[in-house]
């Protein structure tokens, strides 16, 4: 009897593992309208007070405005709004008017009042919100009627519009004052825009596409995006055909090269590496030292071996991509000759052991880096090794940000930035500027350098103030020129986005340059509500 | 305990019975008080712990944007999320909430805490219960059969794979079996599905349930009373099945319940490992995000269902072989 009883288990758990195993496996495409994306981010969060979809990449939200895709610096378009804004001349004032008849997903009608509420709820200190310091040009936001909103600024900001790109949500929903961190937006996320969100788990996010969508319903009916957060894992589950992309890392990406059906996407992105280089430290301050370091690295084979060739190299924070903003002239040519005889020009001489020393100081600094990043863990073991063939020893020391962030006036960083790049101000000003030498006038790791240059002040400044594009571009080219005969930093590569995605017959829209943050949010899936499927019958 | 080779089990007399009932309540009893004190213990312990641990919660928390928020903007965050209020109050105040039944709110899942339980629980209890009956069934079967033919080939294969897998970590089996049957053999899906994570997870708890069975079921083949049995005529299945295997399962049951403290922590390494959405997965993300609502729900919980659980197997073990005394 016992021995039957057991039996008859052994079969109901083999019943149960067979029966799992066939229905475990998410299907692929279960209809030919959905896209099923695996990411590295955890799912949930969806609170755009909080810092979601901060470049209007969500596709819950819109923005008053949104990016147009294409080749170098993202246009402005309107979504929201009706026009891109107009300012005042000395651009203290913007006005933005809304489109009419926009409704959120639960049914209420868009007025001022919502985007009114959700700037506000950005600034108020009581959301405790991680993006407030990136609005704090704002001093006030008026309703001027229902469908007009007038942004207020305590100083003239040309680059506003790229603070008008956050998702809107409806006033009831921040009317509440309270941690944003825990807002039910972040899980019951309401907006306007061309998806809403089905359901969610720890695992999957199901959005839905919203047929009332005032731009048109999107042909992309769902989105079923997984959280896998190892990134070999998200790429086997890509191969076995789970998935229609993934977010994958470069060097993995590359195993996919010859894969027939999927394929290797890479978008430019103005996220730049680099190493911040102190002021305060006898090595690291030196003019000297500084301009050698930036003729001694090999940014190329940078990009080449630790990027996998995913990447570009990077001299100053304006990629090319800015067009008339970047400054073609303003390189570093890699020549180790060159930064001898610019060490050897300052008094560094070669000691016993190879390493410069000058009155008794020897040339050699620490370069700190996250130690959960590999690239940059990379990159820097390269700087490390190039600096070395000058004769400058760099000391490696994996820490954690909070480790890092004491340390920030004695020892060099490895840093990443490239959060807003949708304007050179955002991208630039607070690396370089000089206001921000005092840490508390921003975050520590502004201008981490703590480097002032008068020049570089005043032409940030003047581009800030000024409504011309020609008069600001010219502004940026000086500032890299001035920038590149007093460098404060080693830049070190612009990274690509890698994207695994598998064949389909969906016309994809044009990319768009990316964020630093990137995952499905972007990639080709980034203006997913404008997929149009591709005619079969030729 | 100690199990000496036995004859049949006697029918106890109903004096003995309701002795040995008065000695199983007083264990409950005795127990479950127990477990009151050391639950307070164990929260009061991982809040002051937390409060020393050199990890700003604010890392978790901001992620990438640690790097771009505003020192003040930081300050402010760091405030409204109770940094630096001392950690007696923060347990108090957490006391308090737990006891009115108001969980709190979970910071690293933006979720509130019963929420996440509520998502998470049924996973790791799916996978914890196949893996158990998995490794229970494998270990009852293989441990029956090589008790009974201690020394031959099979018997050698089995104890000495046993002995080899005891050394091994989980997450040491974990990568092997991915790279054999996910990636190189490409049987099975690597992630997102019960089998592999349950396989890995019941092949790390077997070796000691199964040698454990072994040895029981061998010292009780080589007893006078299987003699005995054996001289009567009775056939050696009826035997094993009628004698050898219930002497055996008091010990084995012991096994059990002192193996859940490591199932525990194997369900951590593997959930981790085979991307499971499971409660072993949100204790990793809180411990890290020093999401102390959750993270102390969590390891209260899991103390809380490792003492039960043993408290089940002693039970168990008392009612399965009535010379073991219920004394607390």
């Amino acid at each position: 009897m016992r021995e039957r009883c057991s039996s008859r288990l052994i079969a109901v758990l083999a019943a149960t593992a067979i029966s799992l195993t066939a229905c475990g496996a998410p299907a692929a495409e279960d209809s030919s309208h959905t896209i099923v994306l695996a990411d590295s981010q955890q799912l949930g969060g969806f609170n755009p007070v909080a810092g979601y979809g901060l470049a209007g990449e969500a596709k819950i939200y819109d923005g008053l405005l949104r990016l147009a895709g294409g080749e170098g610096l993202p246009e402005f378009e309107p979504a929201l709004a009706t026009a891109l804004p107009v300012p005042n001349d000395d651009l203290t004032r913007w006005t933005v008017s809304l489109r009419s008849g926009v409704r959120f997903h639960d049914g209420s009608e868009l007025s001022a009042d919502d985007v009114v509420a959700t700037y506000l709820a950005i600034l108020n200190p009581s959301s405790a919100s991680e993006i407030r310091s990136s609005f704090e040009m704002i001093d006030t936001v008026d309703a001027i009627d229902d469908m007009t909103v007038r942004f207020t600024l305590k100083y003239p900001y040309a680059a506003f519009p790229t603070k008008l790109l956050v998702g809107i949500v409806p006033a009831e929903s921040v009317r509440e004052p309270g941690l944003a961190a825990e807002s039910p937006l972040n899980t019951k996320p309401i907006g306007t825009g061309p998806y809403r969100l089905a359901s969610l788990s720890p695992e999957r996010a199901v959005f839905e596409a919203n047929d009332d969508y005032w731009a048109g319903a999107p042909e992309v009916t769902h989105l079923r995006v997984f959280y896998v957060p190892d990134d070999n894992t998200r790429a086997q589950r890509l191969a076995a055909g789970e998935f229609s992309g993934a977010s994958v890392p470069p060097l993995l990406a590359n195993t996919f090269a010859d894969r027939a059906g999927v394929s290797v996407v890479a978008h430019p992105s103005a996220d730049w590496r680099g190493v911040s280089l102190p002021s305060g430290h006898a090595v690291t301050g030196d003019p000297a030292i500084r301009r050698a370091l930036n003729h001694g690295v090999d940014r190329t084979a940078m990009v080449a071996h630790v990027l996998g060739g995913y990447g570009h190299a990077a001299h100053t924070p304006i990629p090319e991509v800015y067009g008339q903003a970047h400054n073609p002239d303003a390189t570093f040519r890699f020549d180790r000759r060159l930064a001898n005889r610019i060490l050897d020009g300052a008094g560094w001489r070669a000691g016993p052991d190879g390493v410069r020393i000058r009155d008794g100081e020897r040339a050699q600094f620490t370069v700190m880096y996250n130690a959960a990043d590999t690239v940059r863990r990379d990159l820097a073991q390269a700087f490390a090794s190039d600096a070395l063939a000058v004769g400058i020893e760099v000391d490696l020391e994996a820490l954690s940000w909070d480790r890092i962030t004491p340390r920030v006036e004695r020892d060099a960083i490895l840093l990443g930035g490239g959060d807003e790049p949708y304007d050179p101000d955002t991208q630039a000003y607070k690396i370089l500027h000089s206001s921000y030498v005092d840490p508390s006038a921003g975050s520590a790791f502004d201008n981490a350098s703590r480097h002032t240059n008068e020049v570089i002040d005043r032409e940030l400044d003047r581009a800030r103030r000024s409504s011309d594009p020609t008069e600001r571009a010219e502004a940026y080219r000086e500032v890299q020129s001035a920038y590149v005969d007093d460098p404060s930093y080693v830049f070190l590569t612009f990274l690509d986005h890698t994207y695994v995605v598998r064949e389909s017959s969906w016309e994809v829209s044009e990319p768009v340059l990316e964020p630093h943050t990137h995952g499905v949010l972007w990639g080709p899936w980034w203006s997913l509500h404008t997929w149009t499927r591709q005619s079969v019958d030729e | 305990m100690t199990v000496t080779p036995q004859l049949p089990l006697p029918t106890p007399s109903p004096r003995a019975r309701r002795a040995r009932d008065r000695g199983l309540a007083r264990m409950v009893a005795v127990r479950s008080l127990l477990l009151v004190p050391v639950l307070l213990v164990v929260s009061a312990g991982l809040f002051a712990a937390a409060s020393i641990s050199p990890f700003d919660p604010l890392v978790g928390f901001l992620g990438e944007r640690y790097v771009t928020a505003s020192e003040a903007d930081k300050a402010l965050i760091a405030g409204e999320l109770g940094v630096h209020i001392p950690w007696y109050e923060v347990y108090w105040a957490w006391l308090h909430s737990v006891v009115t039944g108001e969980l709190g709110f979970s910071r690293s899942y933006s979720q509130p805490v019963s929420q996440v339980l509520f998502e998470r629980v049924p996973a790791t209890v799916l996978l914890v219960g196949v893996a158990m009956s998995l490794s229970v069934a494998a270990a009852l079967l293989l441990g029956v059969w090589t008790g009974m033919r201690r020394g031959g080939l099979i018997d050698r294969t089995v104890a000495s794979t046993c002995v080899m897998i005891q050394g091994l970590p989980p997450f040491v089996l974990a990568l092997a079996a991915i790279g054999i049957f996910g990636v190189g053999l490409g049987w099975l899906p690597v992630a997102g599905h019960l089998l592999l994570p349950a396989l890995v997870l019941g092949l790390s708890q077997l070796p000691w349930m199964l040698l454990a069975v072994r040895e029981s079921v061998s010292a009780n083949r080589g007893a006078d009373y299987v003699a005995g049995a054996l001289a009567r005529g009775i056939d050696t299945a009826t035997i094993t099945r009628r004698h050898i295997l219930p002497s055996s399962l008091a010990p084995f049951v012991t096994i059990v319940g002192a193996r859940l403290p490591e199932v525990v922590v194997g369900a951590v390494l593997v959930e981790e490992i085979f991307s499971w959405p499971g409660i072993a997965e949100a204790l990793v993300q809180s411990a890290y995000h020093l999401d102390m609502p959750l993270l102390a729900v969590i390891t209260v919980g899991t103390t809380g269902a490792v003492m039960v659980g043993s408290l089940l197997a002693d039970l168990a073990c008392v009612l399965l072989d009535p010379r073991v005394r219920a004394d607390g």
